[in-house]
């Protein structure tokens, strides 16, 4: 009872507050639309009518938050019910689309990452010349240039999942390398001295003592790095918008004015950003007890 | 042919250098020659395989085209430069991380606030925000208004987390020697744990640099006026010259390397005390 009073009830208090100030922003931002249809009607709105009225346009600049509700699950839960989870007009198929090339993007992203970090972490020459390269390749937007890699890409041949995967790998190797370096380096120079003293060589160093000391710093990265393919995944989506995908639907709702439409993909969007980082954090608390890690 | 073999046979060589360079005892010399070794191949590399196997240039056109097309038009990319990071992203990154700090110094009081706002905090830093682009875009018009509006939302909630975090680093020691100098809330605030969470602060304002970027950028896909980084992109990825899109993204990725640079030399003068400052 003490953890839902000091964790829950916080929380809950301030999704009220956002949700509060979302019905008040709703009916902010879409009264004159509302005002306008009344005049144009020759109708005069008492309060409740303009709140009623600003609450259920078709179009509005702010969708209130029930109506974004209504149109997940029409898009959603209804087509299940009909059957038709896969068509194409389904948020289902949609997140499908990004999900699977948010997965091959991170789990290339993670080997190339660790990888990398075997190889900076073995290599002296590799630490100097590799990675202040990798961390300045993070201050380049890469993610604003991803819409031309797709089309490039899209031009020679590549088409469907494997752009998108790309630029997701790109955003979610760095996390890995950066964490798995730092990970990698966490023995101290007393376990390290032991595994000398067993005479046991760099590759036996590496199973045995490296990599699994490394595991804490690496589910750490990788929950920073499935929320960043996500983001990748989505952006790639923007430009080619008949495979579809999350992102293909925000472009297409943003073209004809659909907001609805744009705020139920962000939320699924959202869900499913949740839902990965979660699943990742399920593992690393799984893993770490097995390891006897746990803390 | 001779192209390839000259790339290669440069790539061995800097290779064998680098080694070698490696082995030397460490020095601020050999930390910037390796480096710059390794990045001046990639380059070499790059030239080499475009112009051995003449790569379509609208695929992929060499670096010394790039450079070429890059200093024949340094008046647009100055243009779009102007409109994308100074009007959108810099004044977006000014907004979006004063609010930040400002809010997270304002809930500093309410420890039921701050229980409420990490964990939604934390939440909506993950989240792909970046979709929200297209919206402000239609509530913020074309112009640069809408690109910082789209900035100040990515960069809110990253600053705010950290910042959150650092007001509540200063530990329990170091709060209660303030009460015993019959310190107020607010002398504590600026004379302690103001200066602690610089740390954390600073690191909020790295992560943002390159966040502020990619937001005023991709916001222009969404709708810009006649110029800017986004819509160059964009519209010379249609018209398929590309040498004009790596230039674009040539001075993305130096005004973003500056920005960051910036801003960790700033970081060095104002947390000089933190340890992982003093090592260097």
């Amino acid at each position: 009872m003490s953890w839902a009073r000091v964790r829950l009830l916080p929380v809950l208090a301030v999704v009220l507050a956002i949700l509060v100030a979302w019905y008040g922003g709703a009916v902010a931002l879409n009264a004159k639309w509302a005002e306008d249809q009344a005049r144009r009607a020759d109708v005069t709105l008492t309060f409740p009518d303009l709140v009623a009225a600003t609450w259920s346009q078709d179009k509005p600049r702010l969708p209130a938050p029930h109506q974004v509700a209504a149109e997940i699950w029409k898009t959603t839960g209804a087509m299940v019910q009909r059957g038709r989870a896969f068509s194409k007009r389904s948020l289902i198929f949609h997140g499908w689309v990004t999900l699977s090339a948010t997965a091959l993007g991170f789990v290339l992203g993670t080997g190339l990452g660790i990888l990398l970090a075997i190889g900076i972490v073995l290599n002296r020459a590799m630490d100097m010349s590799v990675m202040p390269w990798v961390i300045a390749s993070q201050t380049i937007p890469i993610l604003a240039i991803a819409p031309m890699i797709v089309v490039v890409m899209n031009s020679i041949g590549f088409a469907g999942l494997v752009p998108k995967s790309i630029i997701s790998m790109y955003l979610s190797f760095f996390p890995v390398v950066v964490g798995m370096t730092k990970g990698l380096r966490s023995p101290d120079a007393m376990q390290m001295d032991q595994m000398r003293t067993w005479n046991a060589s760099t590759w036996q160093t590496l199973v045995r003592l490296r990599l699994p000391s490394s595991m804490p710093y690496l589910f750490a990265s990788l929950k920073v790095g499935i929320a960043a393919s996500l983001v990748g995944a989505i952006v790639g989506e923007l430009p080619i918008n008949q495979d579809g995908g999350l992102g293909a639907r925000m472009l297409v709702g943003s073209y004809y004015g659909q907001t609805i439409q744009i705020w139920s993909a962000l939320f699924v969007a959202a869900a499913l950003a949740a839902c990965l980082v979660g699943s990742v954090g399920v593992l690393q608390r799984v893993t770490l007890r097995r390891m006897g890690m746990a803390r | 042919m001779s192209w390839l073999i000259g790339a290669f046979g440069f790539w061995l060589t800097a290779w064998a250098a680098n080694i070698w360079l490696s082995h030397l005892p460490r020095s601020r010399l050999t930390g910037l020659l390796v480096p710059a070794l390794f990045g001046m191949t990639l380059l070499i590399l790059w030239e080499g395989v475009v112009r051995g196997f003449e790569v379509n240039p609208v695929l992929l056109p060499a670096p010394s085209a790039i450079a070429l097309k890059f200093s024949s038009s340094l008046p647009i990319l100055w243009t779009d430069f102007f409109q994308t990071f100074v009007k959108g992203a810099l004044s977006g990154y000014l907004i979006g991380c004063g609010a930040a700090i400002l809010t997270a110094i304002a809930i500093d009081r309410s420890d039921f606030l701050q229980r409420g706002l990490l964990p939604v905090g934390n939440f909506v830093a993950a989240l792909p925000i970046i979709g929200m682009a297209p919206i402000l875009v239609m509530w913020f018009g074309f112009d640069w208004q809408s690109k910082a509006a789209v900035v100040v939302v990515m960069v809110f909630f990253p600053m705010l987390v950290n910042a959150v975090e650092g007001l509540q680093a200063s530990d329990h020691m170091q709060r209660d020697l303030m009460h015993t100098y019959a310190a107020n809330h607010r002398q504590t605030l600026w004379k302690l744990r103001l200066p602690a969470a610089m740390p954390f602060i600073f690191n909020g304002l790295k992560i943002s640099t390159t966040l502020a970027l990619i937001g005023a950028i991709v916001a222009e896909f969404f709708g810009s006026p006649i110029k800017g980084m986004g819509f160059r992109i964009s519209t010379e990825v249609g018209r398929l010259a590309l040498d004009m899109v790596w230039a674009e993204i040539a001075v993305a990725a130096l005004a973003g390397s500056a920005f960051y640079g910036c801003v960790a030399f700033v970081e060095k003068v104002v947390t000089f005390w933190h340890p992982s400052q003093r090592g260097a």
